[in-house]
């Protein structure tokens, strides 16, 4: 257990922390602006893995980093347009539109990945271009705090503004409320002429724009290359934090915050020689404990009000 | 019918259309799409043998969609179940035909139990079963992989593969020349039953009637909490006895490093099947047709294989497209309402 | 000559689901007038009105607005052209302030954000011009029915409609907030609002309208000033035939008490007491009805009666049999038989048969069972029974129940109760939203019930209903029992209001008589 705690008590741990946070947070409040319009998009895996591709084709094909990223926002937003038409025009069922999004983007990056380098495990072969990581000047210099804020991926701090933007975006302008509204009670927001169709296709738009820089940030950041599947199950994360998030945009964000610390402590693990499968199903573990006391604490408030009533002597 | 048909015709043209985009012979890529899965024993062989864990999961999937449930944890039961058939198989000393069984049973009753985890925190405490069996497909492999990598692995081989399997164990080939096994009439078995029970027994009633207004079922007097329960357990144990069949029936070490990926497939037949368990025969083969199809393709030609992901979701986004066709629908009640007012 | 404000022309709509609604519907409003929409459930008046406010589209025909022909493809469209409209169902946000729910789709900007503090003007200014009050800063789900109307009508006139229309509003509203909902729309009026008022309460027609539209089956029947046409008349416009609310009923001693509620009382999700000290019994061969405005603990002590909430005190005995540790099927196995309020929600599996639908309180016994598996061919030999027996009509057993009318369905609902032998039967608003025609059918069955010993617990808002098939009546207010009516048919509907407003109460001593001892 020492050695456990030399390896989480370190400036080194706490930086990984922000580090792998990075890509479950902006998947994370996708998954809340477009939970917040009523529409659960299981698609973000599928989103970020197509998205990670494109930044890693565009930036080779341009010799750009940014305008990788670009494509790779852009790309996201397109495949979540995609998830859009169809089950808001055609009516498809949600779930299952996201479970198409997630066969495709995996099969999919495949199968272009293969025709663009002739390989079909990494993109290795493409010289793509990697985001730059930003020391920040006065912070940088405090003991302690300056290694664990500064030095981070540019993408890195965006998610962190992000957070910001989303919370203002939300709760304070006329589209968050409307997108709100759309959540609540769709009949409410159409009868006063906000259209549910345009609110629902704006929220799945900005959620795949989240998604694909998070998809962007592990290209060219996280990894500097893509890889078959690399996303390896964060959008289903990034679901679970907001679920636990309780849809508002601090509780997703911190829970982002604590399973990037999960999944930092089963890399950091890994040092000690415990085996890797194992630690590799920490994250996971952690969120299915954390939704299951979450539910059953729900059960059990709604349990508990019956009984509080109950006890009382008949009122009145 | 028709939709499902219509569906079908535009994914095809889909693949012709990116098989014309991306090959060099397009033409030909086609023929070998198209009909290389008939062409041969040994390839139809390959399509009877790949239908065969569709149509497991598929049936585990139809049974699950039914009850109104959104689990998708058969992918991660398919791969771990395979992983305790597979150390019986390696371990177990047992006679030739009871080898199997007692492995299939095992598997399948792992499947079951694991399966029953999510169904009771969705009963119990109204859990949301997509999430947490999705979580379960993670955890599942994660234990599932180590097991093979320090119990079972064969550390003489030079892939990550177990320890080869007792030759008692490995299921009976039916067709001399091809390796469709014994599964083959385990499956049809299961599938016949399955639909007894949905339509014939009480029991079905139940899940039917949960599955389409839980309200109604409650009001009614059915326990719909146990229902939610049994049919985890049911689809569990489909979808656990399909990961071991498939494992004791198409291998003869355990060489899965990844999820298999037949969760997901199981909701693709399961849907292409409308959750009817006789039509799973049918989903399940034509997607094991293009599979095959799409596998000849890559070998024989310059296109990927992976190409089938892209018609794969072309066939979920359309079938389940409410919307698709309806338009064609409407103007026909239009033109007949007008006749009779 | 006044002028058209808006004319609908030869209106055809047909549903997606090939239900055909309305059937070249023509209607006019002039403008300054109240103007009535009647008809019966079903009759059209709702997809009318949707097409009027943009929330549907004609299959066919055209809508005119001062002149102009237009299309509206979105309720948008209509409120730009000066049409509000106030939906039965409230269309507001629940967990959002009244301020943010006026404001909703048209919100006062400062910089990118919304201006809080403008909302909040608006709406007061608004609320004070139309004398119209309400709180900007109160959240809508802690507001009572009345005030959430008086947001919706003030949510359509900040959006600067002309036109309003009102499906049904006084359903859901005390006979004293109608009164004074009455009293805003006059003064609408006479600011020259224009105001489609929907309804099927004739007298409150008479009272407020100038013109009345009636309409029958999807097609429009004829349009009439308000003092040109009798209640009767207008009634046999609506269902073809005059309506005879008169059931014969032969007097016969009571029974045995079958239900026996002693002292129960009960708290909602939110801790809030809801049922309190609820004391009746009901006897073989009674219909004792419950009226009250609806949210008064009637659908909580249905809940109680029928397993699904447990009561925090109190008993119920059943034939003698305390309940409490019973769960919905054990109940129904005693014999308690229930048509739920909402066939949508609890009566019915929308996409299984009719006969799966008519089977579900008895599948289980051995009965219907032959070796493990149900014995279709007498399945099939009850449910045609049923369908003939009670009139329902389909193509069929195996027909989506779904697909059919309201009233059809209810029949369903009806016939798979009623055809168990119940013992007691608790009928929740047995009526609600079917036709005439089916409604008096589902009268006749249940008194027919009432002739064979059944004990039944009407539970209706419909005053006609209850007041007509009740041998005795209880008045709910405030989840306690506030009256009980031996002869309901000769107490006032005038006095029965006054105890359903809580404005008038029976001692304890007259409402205890209730439990028949």
């Amino acid at each position: 257990m020492h050695s456990l705690l030399d390896v989480i008590l370190t400036t080194d741990f706490a930086f990984s922390v922000l580090r792998v946070m990075t890509p479950i947070l902006f998947a994370a409040l996708g998954a809340l602006i477009s939970n917040r319009a009523g529409i659960i998009n299981i698609g973000l895996e599928g989103i970020m893995l197509v998205s990670a591709l494109t930044g890693v084709v565009v930036s080779a094909y341009t010799h750009s980093a940014w305008v990788g990223l670009l494509a790779a926002a852009m790309g996201g937003t397109l495949i979540a347009g995609i998830l859009a038409f169809f089950t808001l025009q055609f009516k498809t069922h949600i779930i299952l539109g996201g479970i198409a999004i997630n066969l495709f983007a995996s099969g999919g990056t495949v199968f272009i990945l293969y025709l663009l380098s002739g390989d079909k495990g990494s993109s290795t072969s493409l010289p793509s271009k990697v985001l730059p990581s930003i020391d920040i000047p006065l912070i940088k210099d405090i003991p302690v705090l300056g290694p664990i804020l500064s030095g981070h991926h540019v993408l890195t701090y965006a998610a962190i503004l992000a957070v910001f933007v989303v919370y203002y975006l939300l709760n304070k302008t006329p589209l968050g409320l409307r997108i709100r509204s759309v959540g609540e009670n769709p009949h409410a927001a159409q009868s006063v002429g906000v259209s549910v169709m345009k609110t629902q296709y704006i929220a799945l738009l900005l959620s795949g724009f989240f998604a694909g820089l998070g998809g962007a940030y592990m290209s060219m950041g996280y990894l500097s290359m893509f890889s078959r599947d690399m996303t390896a199950g964060r959008g289903w994360i990034a679901l679970a934090a907001e679920a636990m998030g309780r849809g508002t945009t601090l509780g997703t964000s911190l829970t982002s915050l604590l399973f990037g610390a999960a999944d930092a402590l089963s890399n950091a693990l890994q040092v000690l020689k415990i085996p890797a499968e194992l630690i590799g199903t920490v994250p996971y573990i952690a969120t299915l404990v954390g939704l299951v006391v979450y539910a059953i604490n729900e059960t059990r408030r709604k349990n508990n009000k019956k009984l509080k009533s109950k006890s009382q002597p008949s009122a009145k | 019918m028709f939709r499902t048909s219509a569906v079908i015709l535009i994914a095809l043209i889909v693949a012709f259309l990116i098989i014309s985009l991306v090959s060099s012979q397009p033409w030909h890529t086609i023929q070998i799409f198209m009909f290389e899965p008939v062409s041969s024993k040994a390839h139809i062989g390959n399509v009877i043998e790949m239908a065969i864990p569709l149509m497991f999961s598929g049936l585990a999937l139809s049974l699950l969609f039914k009850a109104n449930l959104f689990n998708l944890g058969a992918e991660g039961i398919f791969y771990f179940s395979g992983v305790v058939a597979a150390s019986i198989a390696i371990h177990a000393q047992l006679g030739n035909w009871l080898h199997p069984a007692v492995a299939v049973l095992a598997g399948g009753l792992v499947g079951a139990l694991l399966s029953a985890i999510p169904g009771i925190l969705k009963a119990k405490w109204n859990a949301s079963e997509l999430v947490t069996s999705l979580m379960f497909n993670s955890i599942l492999f994660g234990v599932g992989l180590y097991l093979l990598n320090y119990k079972l692995r064969d550390a003489k081989a030079f892939a990550t593969v177990s320890y080869k399997f007792q030759p008692t164990a490995i299921l009976d080939k039916l067709v001399p020349g091809t390796r469709i096994h014994t599964g083959l009439i385990v499956v049809l078995v299961c599938i016949v039953a399955v639909h007894f029970f949905l339509y014939k027994t009480k029991w079905g009633y139940e899940l039917r009637m949960t599955g389409i207004n839980r309200n109604f079922a409650e009001y009614s007097g059915i326990k719909t909490a146990k229902v939610i329960i049994l049919v985890h357990l049911i689809a569990g144990f489909i979808a656990g006895m399909g990961g071991s069949i498939e494992v004791l029936g198409m291998y003869n070490r355990f060489q899965w490093t990844a999820l298999p990926g037949y969760g997901f497939d199981g909701a693709l037949v399961a849907m292409l099947a409308k959750n009817k368990p006789f039509a799973v025969i049918g989903g399940a083969f034509f997607l094991a047709y293009i599979r095959i199809g799409a596998d000849q393709m890559a070998r024989m030609s310059d296109v990927p294989s992976e190409m089938i992901a892209i018609i794969q979701a072309v066939i979920i986004l359309l079938i389940s497209a409410e919307q698709f066709l309806k338009f064609f629908k409407n103007r026909m009640l239009l033109r007949e309402a007008a006749k009779d007012a | 000559m006044q002028h058209e404000l808006l004319e609908m022309r030869n209106i055809t709509k047909v549903y997606p689901n090939g239900v055909l609604a309305n059937r070249n519907v023509n209607f006019a409003l002039r403008e300054g007038e109240i103007h009535a929409v009647v008809g019966e459930n079903g009759a059209g008046k709702s997809t009318l009105m949707k097409m009027m406010f943009g929330m549907e589209e004609p299959s066919e025909g055209e809508i005119i607005v001062r002149g102009e022909t237009v299309k509206l493809h979105s309720p948008q469209d209509a409120i730009d052209r000066g049409i509000g409209m106030v939906h039965q169902h409230f269309m507001l946000v629940p967990s959002f302030t009244v301020a943010e729910n006026m404001v909703l789709g048209m919100e006062p900007k400062k910089g990118l954000g919304i201006h809080y503090d403008e909302a909040a003007r608006m709406t007061l200014e608004l609320s004070r011009k139309y004398n119209l009050t309400v709180d900007p800063h109160a959240k809508v789900e802690h507001l009572s029915v009345g005030m959430k109307q008086k947001v919706e009508i003030l949510k359509a006139l900040i959006r600067g409609a002309k036109i309003l229309i009102l499906d049904e509003p006084t359903a859901v509203l005390t006979p004293q907030e109608t009164e004074e909902l009455f009293r805003e729309l006059k003064g609408l009026r006479a600011e020259g609002h224009t105001i489609v008022f929907i309804s099927h309460k004739l007298k409150e027609v008479k009272e407020i309208c100038d013109r009345i539209t009636i309409m029958r089956s999807g097609r429009t029947e004829g349009v009439f000033d308000t003092n040109s046409v009798t209640e009767k008349e207008i009634s046999r416009l609506m269902v073809g035939r005059d309506v005879v609310l008169k059931y014969e009923k032969d007097m016969k001693p009571y029974g045995e008490p079958i239900l026996q509620v002693k002292n129960v009382s009960s708290g909602d999700e939110q801790g809030k007491q809801v049922l309190s000290r609820v004391q009746f019994s009901v006897r073989a061969g009674e219909i004792v009805g419950i009226a009250g405005v609806e949210g008064n603990g009637q659908a909580q002590l249905v809940e109680v009666l029928t397993g699904s909430l447990p009561a925090s005190s109190g008993m119920v005995l059943i034939s003698g049999k305390d309940i409490a540790a019973n769960n919905i099927r054990e109940i129904r196995k005693m014999g308690v038989s229930y048509i739920p309020e909402d066939r949508m929600r609890q009566g019915a599996a929308k996409e299984a048969s009719i006969s799966d639908n008519l089977i579900s309180t008895r599948y289980r016994s051995k009965e219907w069972n032959k070796r493990g598996f149900m014995d279709g061919r007498k399945i099939r030999k009850l449910v045609d029974d049923l369908i003939s027996d009670y009139k329902v009509k389909c193509s069929g057993p195996a027909q989506e129940i779904g697909m059919l009318s309201g009233g059809n369905m209810q029949k369903v609902v009806v016939a798979r109760e009623c055809s168990t032998n119940p013992k007691l039967l608790i009928a929740e608003q047995p009526t609600r939203g079917v036709d005439i025609g089916a409604a008096q059918f589902i009268h006749q069955k249940l008194i027919e019930m009432r002739q064979e010993g059944c004990a039944i617990v009407l539970v209706s808002a419909d005053l006609n209903e209850i007041m007509e098939l009740s041998d005795t009546l209880l008045v709910m207010y405030g989840g306690e029992v506030v009256a009980y009516i031996d002869r309901p048919s000769e107490v006032s509907e005038e006095e029965l209001g006054l105890y359903m407003l809580g404005l008038q109460k029976q001692s304890e001593e007259e409402v205890r008589r209730a439990s028949h001892l």
